[in-house]
């Protein structure tokens, strides 16, 4: 196993738990366009990853690759020990193990709230209609949306969705979360109730890799920044370290456009 | 006149074939559309040139050409001998419109954002029940329109099968005014309602199916 030599140096603070999502020498092309390079990245069970980088440098690329929405055509992406299967039903399988918001929320816009967090428990993990339905309507308390589960995704706002989407995710309870710019697509005060239950899920010891620009979040719950720049990981440290004192050109560049306003 | 509607149980015994033949190669279109276009947004490569290679081959085949195939050359391949004419009628007008429903159905597929699909497989749908729970159910509505043009298409042509002795409406009219030179209008007009009834209440259908599909989401 080579996940520890491609592990960088964890800084201080980082989860300290066993490798859980390991990418080693990973490489990706659209065409000519090199999206991903030599990408080497640990996350550890429990640890709360911010990926955060200019538009174009990767970092959806990235997330997606990890549940192998996006094919990689070098290196190797390991879950858990277990290397990604190819397509097929063991893809499935490993992809139920790992939740995924996206940034458009892709509620199911035909079912109801509750049957959009009830369809995976019920027909991938095989668990009976009422189990499931008790089981999403904790979930959906636990993100504040209950009373809203009989309605259609269209009735609900940007941030209640995105919510949803969340515990949609949970319901497979998934080794580790993968958030595609979650908040990118929401009105500002929409945000605030999406990050809090966030949070609330880092603060639970939940695995997590987010592709975000809210500082504030990468903050109060990140273990570990990674900023990356034209398909690169150019720099990774503590939050607080990377935004107080980035070490690359790079990394100071973007931050004095995206902290100036 | 006098021969047609004293005979009308000819009339509707012919109506009644053309309805069948349009029932069941619908429903076997229906079904083997949607594999195909299944298989044409599919994840397995070979599935989805066999797909495209279907469509390509079959749309661009006249159907009469099509019927040849199945009542004359297919047996010497061995294939449709003894078959009763009906069964070769409707494997006629299946194998052809079945390439427009895998179109059709494949049209309203692309109309569901790409989202949708992501999202289902995310959770660890596999590909088929992302199709079944998720991609299909929402492109019904998509579907209807185009759906019923193809299935109206089909309803008128099923009277090819009148050429390969299938008794059907358009082959009973033809032996209704061979045998009343005089009557011609007024026989062809009666046929030309019968036709026009069953392509109405197909589209009537077709309607309050996309209303209430539009109700639902």
């Amino acid at each position: 196993m080579t996940a520890a030599e491609a592990s960088s140096p964890a800084p201080s603070g980082a989860g300290t738990g066993q490798p859980l999502v390991v990418l080693d020498h990973v490489n990706k092309w659209f065409g000519d366009l090199h999206v991903l390079q030599d990408i080497n990245l640990t996350i550890r069970r429990g640890e709360v990853v911010v990926v955060i980088g200019p538009s174009g440098s990767g970092k959806s690329t990235l997330c997606r690759a990890i549940n192998r929405l996006e094919t990689i055509q070098q290196g190797s992406i390991t879950l858990d020990g277990q290397p990604l299967p190819d397509e097929g039903k063991q893809l499935a399988k490993l992809r139920a193990e790992v939740g995924m918001v996206f940034q458009s929320f892709n509620l199911f816009a035909h079912k109801t709230i509750l049957e959009n967090v009830t369809l995976g428990p019920i027909k991938v993990r095989k668990q009976k209609k009422e189990d499931a339905d008790r089981r999403a309507m904790e979930l959906l308390e636990r993100v504040g949306i209950s009373e809203q589960s009989h309605k259609y995704p269209a009735q609900l706002s940007g941030g209640q969705q995105q919510r949803v989407a969340i515990a949609r995710a949970l319901a497979m309870e998934p080794k580790v979360m993968l958030f595609d710019e979650p908040t990118s697509a929401l009105d500002p005060e929409m945000i605030k109730e999406v990050l809090d239950v966030m949070v609330d899920l880092a603060e639970r010891g939940m695995t997590m890799v987010v592709v975000t620009h809210e500082m504030g979040f990468a903050r109060t719950a990140a273990n570990r920044v990674i900023f990356m720049a034209d398909g690169k990981i150019v720099e990774e440290n503590t939050p607080e370290e990377f935004f107080t004192n980035p070490q690359s050109d790079r990394a100071k560049d973007f931050l004095g456009k995206i902290l100036k306003h | 006149m006098e021969d047609i509607t004293s005979n009308f149980d000819l009339v509707l015994k012919a109506f009644w074939l053309t309805l069948q033949l349009l029932v069941l190669s619908g429903i076997a279109s229906l079904i083997l559309g949607t594999v195909l276009a299944a298989m044409r947004v599919g994840p397995i490569s070979v599935l989805r040139k066999a797909g495209a290679a279907y469509v390509t081959i079959v749309r661009n085949t006249p159907l009469l050409i099509v019927f040849v195939f199945v009542f004359i050359a297919a047996a010497k391949l061995g294939w449709f001998v003894g078959t009763p004419f009906v069964i070769k009628g409707v494997a006629a007008l299946t194998i052809y419109t079945s390439a427009f429903v895998c179109e059709a159905v494949r049209s309203g597929v692309n109309s569901v954002s790409l989202g949708q699909a992501e999202a289902s497989r995310a959770i660890g749908l596999t590909f088929s029940q992302s199709m079944q729970f998720v991609v299909l159910p929402q492109s019904f509505r998509a579907v209807v329109p185009p759906l019923a043009s193809v299935l109206i298409a089909l309803a008128k042509n099923t009277s090819v099968a009148a050429a390969f002795g299938l008794m059907e409406a358009t082959a009973r009219m033809r032996y209704f005014t061979n045998n009343n030179a005089d009557d011609r209008l007024w026989i062809f007009l009666v046929f030309a309602v019968g036709y026009i009834i069953i392509v109405e209440l197909m589209s009537v259908g077709a309607m309050s199916l996309e209303r209430r599909w539009k109700v639902a989401r």
